[in-house]
């Protein structure tokens, strides 16, 4: 049999980042299919260790565009876990609120570009338009729409001014109604249905061979969530549930998330509602912190994110170490794509919403006499392109 | 050689006709879409503009492949669609024939379709090959059922095959679409249709997400205008195609105007919002449906329509 191998990527209208897949097809199957990351370079651990703590929470922020209150949750997590650093009350409050409504707009803008994927530009613009108030909340409450810049060590930087929560409120309930428009539309249209059930399923065993973690895992049976499973902020405190389904096929992925949306709206309210009596401060003042490691766990709207800080007494990290859920979420592929055609396939690497931006990590190498950096890379680039322009054209 | 018939081709209701017609429904349907969807959308001239800039772009030329068949396949596909457009055209509006039947434009539809696949697989891209082989499949799938609809009003016309013949017969017996056959070919036949424009829910040899564009990924500057106009005019011929065969065609006198209209906007309308409203399929879905459901109804419709009913 003829066998062809389909690109795609570095560069593919499929994901705006820069990821790469090697399918090997038969006709129309895939047959195999080759997962090649490291195509971004990154830097930021490099980075962060040269930073202090404070300066180090508004770099994690940048790993990702879209979770980008979640990586900072890990990371003064990682750091909290040190000295085992209090924090007031309404400081978690804040965070959780903060938190969940980063996942409505995160899986919001995951649904849209799965419409886009599959060629359903409608449901990616309307989901899209639903997703414009979230943004406009966190205007509300932080002053910026994408990076909020609300964490510090030991607290939040900003208090939620008890004057909004009636007009939050509305936006979340205004939000219900749309999300439970948008799953019954998902779950009554015949076309949508039979394009997404049954397809790319990730088994029970799969997801836990694979350490699959958030959606993905939970819409194969697997109930790992940190938020219900570890002590952090206030989600002890309120009350909601963990969506698990069964059958690991995109659909599933699909209701997960729309269902996830909804238990986040919920817990949006309740958080709301005891900020209004909870008073007190929302930062413990931290001066410094001793030497020592921590991990941070966080459950970012893609699963797991993990940072591991290890300090020397001194007010910068000696080393931090950041793991994205599609860090484990991407190998899937290799379990749910396989046997699958084209069409079903790129839809089911979307389906683990992979953030290639969070995932990837430069590599740094050291030599004995000097450290590779910037200038280096810069020449080794150079280099090879030189050499690919003689082996395109000649002389 | 008649003058007129070269009237006929070039101008009305030929090539330029049917390529600003087709632009400009074009750009209603960009229009309706962006509103479905809550955006603007671009501003009239939007598609004229594409095809003159497109028209002063440099043509780039794969090594690999073969480069006679990868220039020559749009504008042959563009012939196709002015031939088939005078054809229809000048049967609505001047109740004359063009040399041609209703086999020859079925016959030249294919044509069309088989120069997208000669044109995608000629250029050793392996996006394109893939959506080639996806336009051949989906061919394949809605031909069948295209054939069905397309035999209900021949056969309801007394077995007559010309355009005007089926014309004549719809003015004196009333439209075809009166009648329960042809109401279930036409539904059929707004399917196919749509297929044959690889529209969504059947953008599936170009499908941007996947095959980034599919068979006319390697192409760029005028040989893309012209894949860009065909596709446009092919909103003008497959519409023209239905109101000739099920509703009884245009009468251009007094409101029969507005009527025209109406008729012609009722099926670009249905067009569009099957459009916006459906994922694209999987090949094998739409093969699966074409000739499990689609094939069958409109077999259906013409054993119906043996029996008159």
């Amino acid at each position: 049999m003829n066998k062809n191998t389909i690109p795609v990527g570095p560069f593919h209208p499929l994901l705006e980042e820069a990821e790469y897949f090697n399918l090997v097809v038969d006709g129309e199957t895939v047959v195999d299919i080759d997962i090649d990351i490291g195509w971004m370079h990154r830097g930021h651990e490099f980075i962060s260790e040269q930073k202090t703590f404070t300066q180090s929470i508004y770099l994690v922020e940048r790993i990702c565009g879209i979770c980008s209150t979640s990586h900072p949750l890990a990371c003064v997590h990682a750091i909290e876990d040190v000295d085992n650093t209090e924090i007031p009350l309404r400081a978690r409050y804040i965070r959780t609120l903060i938190g969940e409504l980063e996942r409505i707009h995160s899986h919001l803008l995951w649904l849209g570009l799965a419409g886009h994927f599959i060629g359903y530009d409608t449901l990616w613009m309307w989901s899209w338009k639903y997703r414009e108030p979230v943004l406009q909340m966190f205007e509300l409450i932080s002053g910026n729409r994408n990076h909020y810049n609300m964490l510090r060590v030991g607290g939040v930087s900003r208090d939620v001014d008890p004057e909004k929560i009636p007009g939050l409120t509305d936006v979340l309930d205004m939000l219900d109604k749309k999300l439970i428009m948008i799953a019954k539309a998902a779950n009554d249209d015949p076309v949508l249905r039979s394009r997404l059930k049954g397809v790319g399923v990730l088994t029970h065993k799969d997801a836990l061979d694979y350490c699959a973690v958030g959606p993905t895992s939970r819409a194969s049976g697997v109930p790992a969530d940190v938020r219900k499973s570890e002590d952090i902020d206030a989600y002890s405190l309120v009350d909601f549930d963990v969506i698990v389904l069964e059958n690991g096929d995109v659909y599933d992925k699909l209701i997960v998330r729309v269902l996830e949306m909804l238990e986040s709206t919920k817990i949006c309210r309740q958080c709301l509602e005891k900020l209004k009596k909870v008073k007190g401060p929302i930062l413990n003042n931290v001066k410094n912190i001793s030497a020592g490691e921590g991990i941070g766990r966080y459950e970012a709207p893609r699963g797991e994110v993990f940072h591991y800080v290890r300090t020397d007494g001194t007010n910068r990290p000696i080393r931090h170490k950041v793991r994205a859920p599609s860090y484990v979420n991407i190998p899937t592929y290799a379990a749910s794509c396989v046997g699958l055609p084209i069409a079903d396939v790129l839809i089911t690497t979307a389906s683990v919403d992979p953030c290639y931006c969070c995932t990837e990590r430069s590599l740094k190498v050291v030599n004995k006499n000097k450290q590779p950096y910037q200038i280096d890379l810069l020449k080794l680039s150079r280099e090879k392109t030189e050499r690919i322009r003689r082996e395109t054209y000649g002389g | 050689m008649n003058i007129e018939y070269v009237f006929f081709l070039l101008i009305f209701p030929g090539l330029l006709f049917t390529g600003i017609l087709g632009l400009t429904v074009g750009w209603v349907d960009r229009k309706v879409s962006a509103r479905f969807q809550f955006r603007v959308g671009p501003p009239f001239l939007q598609n004229f503009n594409d095809f003159f800039k497109l028209l002063g772009k440099e043509t780039i030329i794969v090594k690999e492949g073969v480069h006679s068949l990868f220039i020559a396949a749009p504008f042959i596909a563009f012939a196709v669609i002015v031939l088939i457009s005078t054809m229809i055209g000048v049967a609505l509006f001047f109740n004359k024939g063009f040399g041609g039947d209703l086999f020859v434009i079925m016959y030249l539809l294919m044509v069309y379709s088989v120069m997208i696949i000669l044109g995608g697989s000629s250029t050793g891209n392996v996006y394109s090959s893939i959506g080639a082989a996806r336009e051949m499949k989906l061919l394949l799938a809605d031909e069948l059922a295209f054939i069905f609809v397309c035999m209900v009003p021949v056969v309801k016309a007394d077995y007559q095959l010309s355009l005007e013949q089926i014309l004549n017969w719809q003015s004196i017996e009333g439209a075809f679409i009166g009648s329960v056959s042809g109401v279930i070919a036409f539904i059929v036949g707004i399917l196919c249709i749509q297929a044959k424009m690889t529209l969504p829910p059947f953008h599936i040899p170009e499908a941007e997400t996947e095959l980034v564009e599919g068979p006319f990924m390697e192409y760029s500057g005028p040989p893309l205008a012209f894949w860009k106009l065909n596709h446009f005019m092919l909103y003008v011929v497959l519409p023209f195609l239905l109101v000739l065969l099920f509703l009884g065609g245009f009468n251009l006198h007094g409101l029969g105007i507005l009527w025209a209209v109406l008729k012609y906007f009722l099926i670009v309308v249905v067009m569009i919002i099957i459009k916006n409203t459906n994922p694209r399929i999987r090949i094998d879905t739409a093969l699966n449906f074409f000739w499990k459901y689609a094939a069958l109804l409109g077999f259906i419709a013409l054993i119906l329509a043996v029996l008159g009913v």
